[in-house]
């Protein structure tokens, strides 16, 4: 049983009605979320936004199932240099809370003062729909295919196939999941005493409520069946050499993946900048007859793997971007499941909990050695 | 993948300065007999090779790469080697998952005074290599 603020409201304006009412009675100084940059024929254009005014929330749609970035790449850049001095509410989905985190364990970014909201998350669409105009046909469909329990059309393949839609670390978390009176009521569970004292002094009433976990498990039932299909698709985890290639040999390196990625934080990047030497050398030129420029794509993903996989959380921002559509986050969600796995970690759940490479056991792993 | 008898891989090993580059050493000292596949390459701690290092050998044509250094708590710097452990239990994974021959790559402890089972170590992995054939990614253009 948790307590559960209920606003009789849709959930979108529900949520709008306590970011609100945050500001208004200023427990928080700003409010981070999606706000509309501008509506024309092309389309809804969404983008993450700080506000302090009050009214200029009434644009905003935290809930637009839309992720022109990962957040948590987002606030760790806001964040960086130390804790933001008002608190400032976030809302923000369960993947980016959970590269959010991520970057705190890092020391990429600091938790302290801000309030988080999340969300059952029901997956969103490819940016590319918004910026094309596609999305507003496809939006009805999204709010109706939750209400049936299922994976919307269109949306990116990583949501379809996302088993960690359910925040951890997260103050608040609006019930979007597994009811089907989202139209009329907004139902907002509260995780902590701070979460209890500002949700004081709203329209809502609070209430204990059990959280669905039935309707949960099947959700998440559906969505492992997608993911294993996904896998098959792409044979990831039978990948030859000549598949391999096939699947890096499309990249133009233009390391879009490593921008919007929000565990890629080095500043020194082993690929440097776009424009660096190619590290060619004539003796392999010679062997091999020929070779491709930009040369070493497959090792730039490969150490992109190497990288990230630990601490992936799968918000699939890596295959959004990649103009030679290569299946980025279903490689990902492969290599960084079983490595995370095989190391009994999962990102972004548990703040305490340290960074498998940072740490070690005396006794561990003998069937690596030889 | 070649079936040729007289294919010699060319094997490339990480060795530690304090025990696996000493072992070496010592077997070279003892004139052991050894296949000449291997390249060495001194780390001062099995802790330093990144998990980069091993891609970027085993892209660049290496047959068979070794991770050599000290055994579990005898690491010249305290911890080196267990972080290391985990480092290539990660690049291993890495490789399974994608579906490569994770084989290629290998982790072995060896300690100064271990001339002997260095030899038998270069000996058995060059074997192995040979029995795997060429690296595939040796003429591979669009790497």
């Amino acid at each position: 049983m948790t307590e559960t603020l209920r606003i009789e409201k849709s959930v979108e304006d529900g949520v709008l009605h306590l970011l609100r009412h945050l500001l208004e009675s200023q427990k928080v100084g700003a409010v981070f979320a999606l706000k509309r940059l501008s509506e024309n024929k092309a389309g809804n254009a969404m983008e993450y936004s700080l506000i302090t005014n009050v009214d200029a929330l009434d644009d905003s749609s935290a809930l637009f199932p839309i992720m022109p970035r990962n957040a948590g790449g987002l606030l760790a850049q806001l964040t960086q240099k130390g804790e933001v001095p008002d608190p400032v509410a976030i809302f923000v989905r369960p993947c980016e809370l959970r590269a959010l985190v991520e970057l705190a364990k890092r020391n990429r970014a600091n938790l302290k003062n801000l309030f988080i909201i999340s969300s059952t998350c029901g997956g969103v669409f490819p940016t590319k729909m918004m910026i094309n105009g596609e999305l507003k046909k496809n939006i009805s469909g999204y709010w109706d295919a939750l209400k049936k329990n299922k994976i919307p059309k269109n949306i990116k393949s990583t949501c379809k196939g996302c088993e960690e839609f359910i925040p951890y670390n997260s103050d608040m978390t609006v019930m979007v999941l597994g009811r089907n009176d989202n139209q009329m009521e907004c139902h907002i569970s509260l995780n902590s005493t701070k979460a209890q004292d500002f949700a004081e002094g709203t329209e809502g009433k609070i209430t204990d409520q059990k959280s669905p976990s039935d309707v949960f498990e099947k959700i998440r039932k559906i969505h492992t069946e997608e993911k294993q299909r996904q896998y098959k698709e792409i044979g990831v985890g039978s990948l030859d050499m000549d598949e391999l290639v096939k699947v890096f040999g499309k990249c133009i390196s233009c390391h879009g993946c490593r921008t919007v990625c929000p565990i890629c934080y080095c500043e020194l990047c082993s690929f440097g900048i776009q424009n660096s030497r190619y590290n060619l050398s004539e003796k392999e030129l010679k062997r091999k007859g020929a070779i491709r420029i930009p040369p070493e794509t497959t090792l730039y993903h490969m150490t992109r793997l190497l990288h990230v996989s630990i601490s992936c959380v799968g918000c699939g921002s890596c295959e959004d971007i990649c103009p030679a559509d290569i299946p980025l986050s279903t490689l990902f969600k492969k290599v960084g499941g079983d490595v995370q796995d095989a190391f009994h970690y999962l990102p972004g759940k548990d703040i305490d909990e340290e960074i498998p490479l940072k740490t070690f056991e005396l006794d561990e792993y003998a069937e690596v050695e030889d | 993948m070649s079936e040729q008898t007289d294919f010699e891989p060319k094997i490339l090993a990480f060795l530690c300065n304090w025990c696996s580059y000493a072992g070496a050493d010592l077997a070279g000292v003892s004139r052991l007999q050894m296949p000449s596949n291997i390249r060495n390459i001194r780390v001062m701690c099995s802790g330093r090779i990144k998990p980069l290092f091993l891609v970027k050998a085993w892209l660049g044509g290496a047959d068979g790469i070794l991770m050599a250094g000290c055994h579990p708590g005898d690491c010249h710097y305290t911890t080196g080697n267990f972080k290391a452990r985990r480092k290539f239990t990660l690049t291993k994974k890495v490789f399974e998952s994608l579906g490569l021959d994770s084989n290629r790559i290998r982790l072995s402890w060896i300690s100064a005074s271990e001339g002997p089972r260095y030899q038998q170590v270069m000996t058995e992995f060059t074997e192995n290599m040979k029995k795997a054939g060429e690296n595939p990614t040796k003429s591979e253009i669009f790497l």
